[in-house]
């Protein structure tokens, strides 16, 4: 021991130079290698549960029957359609914290077309205004921020998260108006004996929203990646300024952008009342509309890689009511595993871009 | 809700991660730290993991190849799904029946998926516990025609023609008509220490929506009262949810300014109950006794006690038989129960309640016999009520027969239909 290695502290963080793919992946592997070792002691230390096991519940949860199959797909992929509306805006570098209420928003707009039109206008004309209406409304809900930030450049994070609580209560007060029976405050399933307004089943009642979301995957990755507004959303998300420059009119840019991403969550409102719940709730998107930015941040607005990351996050979620079912655990539990789980998935991508050197000491003699 | 138990699961795993590379790195006092939260977080662990092993152990001692698989709204965190993941517990292990509980799952489609889950599963009833549940119970009883599937609270088993699809209540409105007695004996105990004056009679009422099932409640538990203290009067506040803790107690506490000398409720959460503590206004609770968080203030509480249901749908299935489509549990069945009274309760009001309960067995006296009350300064001699659920809310039975308001009557449904609003009780809001 000397003077000097007592003053130099034991490790330092060091930005990496360009890491190749295989590296990447590498840390990536590691990361979740070293959370599910984690979590199996925490497993084995708190519950004194087989980790195996648990993890084989997991697995179990999401894919242990034909049913559950279908059911974990159909979840993925309505995270998937709404992660995907959020993530032009945010390449735009535009923060549409929104997509729950653009989402809610949609949902009522089916809701209100199959309550009102169901006995007045046939099936198919119900159905045609639902997708016309819920679209529109997820839209407007996003529109109205993106007009306030073009003209006023107000601060977007808040007006969206603003208006996720308006469709919240606008909604809430919908229910009331329709609920039945009188005072229970729910609306219950909408036309259960006439299936109006439902949306038709596709080989199975799991079937639509999966070819909805493969569709609407490979349209926002031609649209980021080969079209002349894919390109200026990637140049106004990268500096305002060059895009001024570059003679883009940024302002156009941010509306329709946002015009597009509310217009997908109104579809994938669409999609849960009309499709999936055939009834609205306050709760009917599950904080889904959050979750979004997740799946769309950890796949770095890459409509193929959230893929992945959307089944991660479905995967999980669906693991843990299992996992509380089978083992008698809390779903607190489950969700203490995700929580460790998406810890280090988020946190190596630190390791990606630093490298963490540790005190060597003979470097210095 | 969701997002927050995602936070401080997140803050958990960070939590550890820190103490645990601080602990390669040699540090002492943090490793202590880390231990000292193991120790905490594993003292809780072993309650949880008998619950998990009692399902097990309920597996092997199965007497019969039957399963019964339940669904909750919430978990154990909410007195009204602990009711009857209890009672679920009790009878399948009674009837050493192995079963499934799938607790937190949403009045939505993930109702039917997991309905469909446990038929798939080989459950031969299906259960489900909250009335938002209902519509999803019926698709997925449509769908598996040979598998039972029963429901709590539900209104629409008599008119779906389905042979497979049940529903069930309890006549807790007596539960609630024999809390209120004892509640008029506090009464008279406080007008005769001279506490308050006969008129100053006013009691609270929490309730949660504008619903026939709560306004049933109110009216039998403020009829209760009546019975033994006739200058009551009672205001009610809706708190527009089954379970919010802030609403409720911020709800008793209104009621309570506004001069109501005793409280009660039809909410899930401690909130109303707690509030009274503070305040050290008598209360009674709903769900299950709360002595030991209030052992000040706690008089009585009424509960449905779901076990004799649930034995009675295994012992169905297993014998083959069918259920009725509506049931409707009682005094009689041990359905509909009180806790012990607590310290807060007045001198004599167990003879009184027993009294009360042998007459309402007997059938001498009627929860809503319509000489008891008026409605609008007038007696109510003919009512029709939704008994038959529709989108208009339209009037389709007769209900006042010999006299009395026949609610949960066995020619209409289990889920309670009384929706009169009886004079001596102001609604505060009626929003919800």
């Amino acid at each position: 021991m000397n003077e000097r290695t007592q003053k130099e502290p034991l490790f330092h963080v060091v930005k990496r130079d360009a890491v190749s793919r295989k590296m990447e992946w590498a840390i990536r592997a590691v990361a979740i290698i070293s959370a599910l070792i984690l979590c199996s002691v925490i497993i084995a230390m708190f519950t004194g549960d087989n980790p195996v096991e648990i993890y084989r519940s997991i697995f179990l949860g999401a894919f242990g029957s034909e049913r559950k199959t279908w059911i974990t797909l159909q979840n993925i992929s309505v995270l998937l359609i709404i992660s995907l509306a959020l993530t032009p805006a945010f390449k735009m570098q535009f923060w549409n914290i929104g997509g729950e209420g653009q989402v809610l928003i949609g949902g009522l707009a089916s809701a209100a077309c199959m309550i009102c039109l169901g006995e007045k206008l046939p099936n198919g004309m119900v159905i045609l205004f639902m997708i016309i209406t819920s679209v529109a409304a997820g839209a407007v809900w996003a529109l109205i921020p993106a007009v306030l930030k073009a003209r006023w450049n107000t601060n977007e994070t808040l007006s969206t998260l603003m208006m996720n609580y308006i469709a919240m209560q606008l909604v809430a007060y919908y229910i009331i108006v329709w609920e039945v029976p009188k005072g229970s405050g729910k609306i219950g399933i909408i036309n259960q004996n006439t299936a109006i307004g439902w949306l038709p089943n596709v080989g199975n009642k799991y079937l639509l929203p999966i070819i909805v979301a493969a569709v609407v995957t490979a349209f926002i990755y031609i649209y980021q990646k080969y079209t002349k507004h894919g390109f200026e959303i990637a140049v106004v998300g990268e500096s305002r300024n060059t895009a001024l420059y570059a003679g883009i009119k940024v302002e156009q840019v941010i509306v329709r952008t946002m015009l597009l991403s509310g217009a997908i969550c109104g579809l994938a409102g669409l999609i849960l009342v009309g499709g999936i719940n055939h009834t609205i709730t306050t709760t009917i998107v599950d904080s889904q509309g959050f979750t979004g930015v997740m799946v769309s941040w950890l796949a770095k607005f890459n409509p193929i890689a959230m893929i992945a990351t959307s089944f991660l996050i479905v995967f999980m979620d669906r693991g843990a009511s299992e996992i509380s079912t089978a083992f008698g655990l809390n779903q607190s539990f489950a969700d203490i595993l995700t929580g460790i789980l998406l810890f280090f998935i988020i946190g190596c991508e630190f390791f990606i871009r630093y490298k963490v050197s540790f005190r060597t000491g003979k470097e210095r003699h | 809700m969701k997002n927050l138990k995602k936070l401080l699961a997140l803050a958990m795993a960070a939590a550890m991660v820190v103490s645990m590379t601080a602990c390669a790195a040699g540090g002492k006092g943090a490793e202590g730290g880390s231990a000292g939260a193991a120790g905490d977080t594993a003292a809780e662990a072993p309650a949880a993991d008998n619950g998990g092993g009692d399902s097990a152990d309920a597996g092997k001692a199965a007497s019969s190849d039957l399963k019964v698989g339940f669904i909750f709204l919430h978990d154990e965190n909410s007195t009204y799904d602990l009711n009857f993941i209890n009672a679920a517990k009790e009878a399948c292990e009674a009837a050493g029946v192995e079963y499934v509980l799938k607790t937190g799952i949403p009045e939505g489609q993930e109702c039917y998926d997991a309905a469909c889950e446990l038929a798939d599963a080989g459950c031969g009833i299906v259960f489900a516990d909250s009335f938002g549940h209902e519509d999803y119970m019926i698709e997925a009883a449509k769908e598996y025609p040979n598998i039972q599937f029963c429901h709590a609270t539900g209104t629409k088993a008599h008119t779906e023609g389905l042979s497979n699809y049940h529903n069930a209540f309890a006549t807790i409105f007596q539960g609630r008509y024999l809390a209120g007695v004892a509640a008029g004996m506090k009464l008279n105990e406080m007008i005769d220490s001279g506490k308050i004056t006969a008129d100053q009679a006013k009691m609270g009422y929490v309730g949660a929506y504008t619903y026939a099932e709560v306004i049933s409640g109110y009216s039998s538990f403020y009829l209760g009262a009546k019975s033994v203290c006739p200058s009551v009067t009672m205001e009610v506040t809706f708190t527009g949810s089954w379970y919010d803790e802030t609403a409720e107690k911020e709800g008793a506490n209104t009621l309570i300014q506004d001069g109501c000398v005793l409280i009660s409720q039809h909410a899930d959460s401690m909130g109303a109950p707690t509030a009274c503590e503070t305040a050290g206004v008598p209360d009674i609770s709903y769900n299950g006794s709360t002595e030991s968080a209030c052992p000040n203030t706690f008089i009585v509480s009424s509960r449905i006690n779901w076990v004799p249901y649930f034995k009675y749908i295994i012992d169905a299935v297993e014998k083959g038989e069918t259920i009725p489509a509506d049931w409707t549990g009682d005094l009689s069945t041990g359905s509909v129960e009180l806790t012990s009274l607590g310290s807060a309760a007045a001198e004599g009001t167990d003879e009184a309640i027993e009294k009360a309960k042998a007459d309402l067995e007997a059938g001498t006296i009627h929860v809503f016999d319509t000489k008891t009350f008026t409605v609008e300064g007038k007696e109510l001699t003919s009512y029709e009520a939704d008994v038959d659920t529709d989108a208009d809310y339209t009037p389709d039975h007769e209900v006042i027969v010999n006299g009395y308001f026949d609610e949960s009557g066995a020619d209409f449904r289990s889920a309670p239909f009384f929706n009169v609003q009886v004079d001596g009780i102001t609604l505060l809001d009626t929003a919800y």
